[in-house]
């Protein structure tokens, strides 16, 4: 084998075998850890938020023990709810949408990280274990005043006996 | 149309004043790019100085829509459509097959960029380069930008022409490689620019002139970002170009190997494509398997971009070793750092180490959670982009200008000044954003006068303005250098600096010419990875959005 065909071999294999185990990687994250990225969750019309189930009435549900439901919609420029209080322990599921423009929602320091976009609803989930404050900032550019878009989630000390419900509204 | 090649007195220096004319635009568009950035980064930096541009400059937003706009898009694409055709007939040796065509697309495009410009500075059309629907720009700003593409298409065919031409003359040659790569840069153009050119005809042009009243939100992202990876291998590849086809020479060595330059060339026709969901990772209402698919197919491109690591920096070491360069290393300063246009893309290749793990980063499904419509994003594309792509052409122009005016460069050590003042703003300023991102900064956002900055993004902040302060400067730099080498008295005569290759073309597999082949396959990867999706989303649409006007 000539010496410069060696030399690439010796690249070439690795240059192939880190994708491969980034891949590798990644699939067992999202498949095996369970850390997805969105998916389909349906559509809904913006221009008839006000008769769909999901976005009639937006604020936090409590869908079971310890379990949560922020329903919002984005328009510019706010979030509906502005501010979601849940105890320590819970796990929060969005459900959002936009009302007119593509906007977007990310917490910072977690994996809530999911665009809104008009006609589509986007859900994620996530576990809320320790008490602090949170905000909740639009990413995407939405207007000349979407650097003023943003709400907040407050993580409270967990209470001794958590009130157990379904689907009862418990938010503003 | 074969006006040009009948004549014999007209040479291959006849399309020399068409190459001048697309860098000429692509160089006003840089500058109105660079000050727009400037503004930015002081922003960030907590200077708003954006009462002191009225009425020229009506806000962050405006601004920030023109810095994109005439950087990402105009600057990008008039450099790229002088560059790569004027490589392709010199390397060729004959003149673009029709001058008409060649000129023809030339005016589109300028006619069409002049369109675009006058909503685009009226503050009619701050829609970013994304222009994401249901926000609505005025409709010149879409049937401007369409026809920058369509002319950008016309040169691709004109080329195309004067390569079969070329053909009919030289039956038994191997294509010159610069040649090889122009042409295989516009064939994946042609292919990867479908989805755009799909948004603006059946999307927002009709919708913007109220032909169609409402319009679906995801369909037209899904067709944007069709085009939106893609359109950054047609930014990166004309700088592989003279990575592969020229460096090598004015580091006074040979290209490593020839045919493995070609192989990678082919991998990114047939794999730049079918990527576009890699953006969509965090959009609803797209299947995650999908998303998946696309992962797969933006980590097949790496490897194209791995072997040219290779190749490059073997070429780069064999010339140092034949300047007397030794050691494992250390070889890499015995090069020839004083020659301002070699610097500046040396420069900008070391920057593109980053930036290509940082893309494997965007590229990774669920990672991607971290870091998606952060100041990560804008800090990895200044890398790539910004860096990767914008210097090695800043490097292209120090030997092309010259060419192209019979004048010599004005001041080589201001140039050499600019390259390094670049790679140093960059750093600072990438660090500072990539840094931002990790911590949930969302990019594209007036962070100065936001009132959720939390305590650990402030600290970062006066470092975006102080790297992007650096950056006008060095950009200040290049334009300076480049007026007075145009206004300077000095004749000069510059040759285009054509490597050979170690390893020559002819050991290479002669099935990789075989365009229809390559094209075809192409064709079919992005009918696997958009088709299924695409049906589904079209069949369930509800076109519901109206547009809006929200700056």
């Amino acid at each position: 084998m000539k010496r410069e065909t060696m030399f690439e071999l010796a690249w070439m294999l690795p240059s192939l075998a880190l994708p491969a185990a980034m891949l590798v990687a990644v699939t067992v994250t999202a498949f095996g850890a369970g850390i997805h990225v969105p998916s389909r969750e349906g559509r809904v019309d913006p221009a008839l938020l006000s008769e769909a189930e999901l976005f009639a009435d937006p604020g936090l549900y409590e869908t079971g023990p310890g379990r949560y439901e922020v329903r919002m919609v984005a328009r510019t420029w706010s979030f509906d709810p502005a501010e979601v209080h849940v105890p320590a322990g819970s796990e929060v599921t969005f459900v959002a949408t936009s009302a007119d423009v593509v906007h977007g929602l990310i917490i910072p320091h977690t994996n809530v990280n999911i665009m809104l976009i008009p006609g589509q609803v986007a859900r994620t989930t996530i576990r809320f274990d320790e008490p602090g404050v949170h905000v909740l900032v639009c990413h995407e550019y939405c207007g000349v005043a979407h650097h003023t878009m943003w709400s907040r989630l407050v993580v409270d000390e967990a209470p001794d006996d958590p009130a157990a419900g379904r689907a009862r509204k418990v938010g503003p | 149309m074969s006006d040009a090649v009948t004549d014999p007195r007209i040479g291959v220096e006849a399309d020399d004043r068409l190459t001048g004319s697309f860098v000429a635009v692509a160089l006003v568009a840089l500058f109105g790019g660079a000050v727009t950035g400037l503004l930015q980064g002081l922003e960030h930096a907590g200077i708003n100085l954006y009462g002191a541009v009225q009425p020229v400059i009506k806000s962050y937003y405006h601004g920030l829509s023109v810095h994109g706009v005439l950087n990402a898009l105009v600057f990008t694409t008039f450099f790229i459509c002088g560059f790569v055709p004027f490589l392709l007939c010199r390397a060729l040796g004959r003149p673009l097959q029709s001058r008409k065509l060649a000129w023809g697309s030339f005016w589109l495009m300028l006619g069409g960029l002049l369109l675009a410009a006058v909503p685009l500075l009226a503050n009619q059309a701050s829609v970013m380069y994304t222009m994401y629907p249901p926000m609505m720009a005025h409709w010149a700003f879409y049937v401007g930008l369409t026809l920058v593409v369509v002319g950008s298409w016309l040169v691709g065919l004109n080329m195309a022409l004067t390569y079969r031409s070329w053909r009919r003359e030289h039956r038994d040659e191997r294509i010159p490689l610069t040649a090889f790569m122009g042409l295989a840069t516009f064939a994946m153009w042609t292919i990867a620019s479908m989805g755009l050119a799909a948004e603006m005809l059946f999307m927002l042009i009709p919708w913007s002139l109220g032909v169609t009243p409402t319009i679906d939100a995801l369909v037209a992202r899904v067709l944007f970002w069709y085009t939106g990876h893609p359109i950054v291998y047609f930014w990166l590849l004309p700088a592989y170009i003279s990575w592969y086809g020229l460096i090598p020479k004015q580091a006074g060595g040979k290209l490593f190997s020839d045919p493995m330059a070609r192989v990678a060339f082919i991998l990114f026709l047939l794999f730049s494509t079918p990527t576009g969901f890699h953006h969509q990772f965090a959009d609803p209402g797209i299947h995650e398997g999908f998303k998946v698919l696309h992962m797969i197919f933006t980590f097949a491109v790496f490897f194209p971009s791995l072997l040219t690591f290779f190749n490059v920096v073997a070429s780069l070491e064999l010339a140092s070793r034949l300047r007397g360069g030794t050691g494992l290393f250390r070889w890499f300063t015995k090069l020839p750092w004083g020659d301002p246009s070699f610097a500046a893309q040396v420069l900008a290749m070391l920057i593109f180490v980053p930036g290509g793990i940082g893309g494997l980063i965007n590229a990774s499904l669920n990672l991607n959670l971290i870091v998606h419509n952060t100041a990560w994003i804008p800090g990895h594309f200044h890398l790539t982009v910004g860096t990767a792509v914008t210097l090695t052409f800043m490097g292209i122009t120090y030997w092309l200008v010259p060419l192209l005016s019979g004048k010599p460069l004005w001041n080589r050590k201001l140039a050499l000044a600019q390259a390094w003042s670049w790679f140093g703003g960059m750093l600072i300023f990438s660090h500072a954003m990539h840094r931002l991102g990790l911590l949930g900064a969302p990019r594209r956002t007036m962070l100065g006068s936001a009132p959720y900055v939390l305590d650990e993004w402030s600290p970062l902040l006066p470092w975006v303005g102080i790297g992007g302060t650096i950056l006008f400067v060095s950009s200040v730099l290049y334009f300076l250098n480049i007026v007075a080498t145009l206004v300077s008295k000095k004749r000069a005569v510059v040759e285009v600096p054509f490597a050979e290759s170690m390893t020559p073309a002819s050991e290479g597999p002669r099935i990789l010419e075989r365009w229809s082949l390559w094209i075809s396959i192409a064709i079919v990867f992005v009918l696997l990875a958009y088709g299924p999706a695409l049906i589904g989303l079209l069949s369930e649409t509800t076109s519901s959005s109206p547009g809006f006007k929200v700056w």
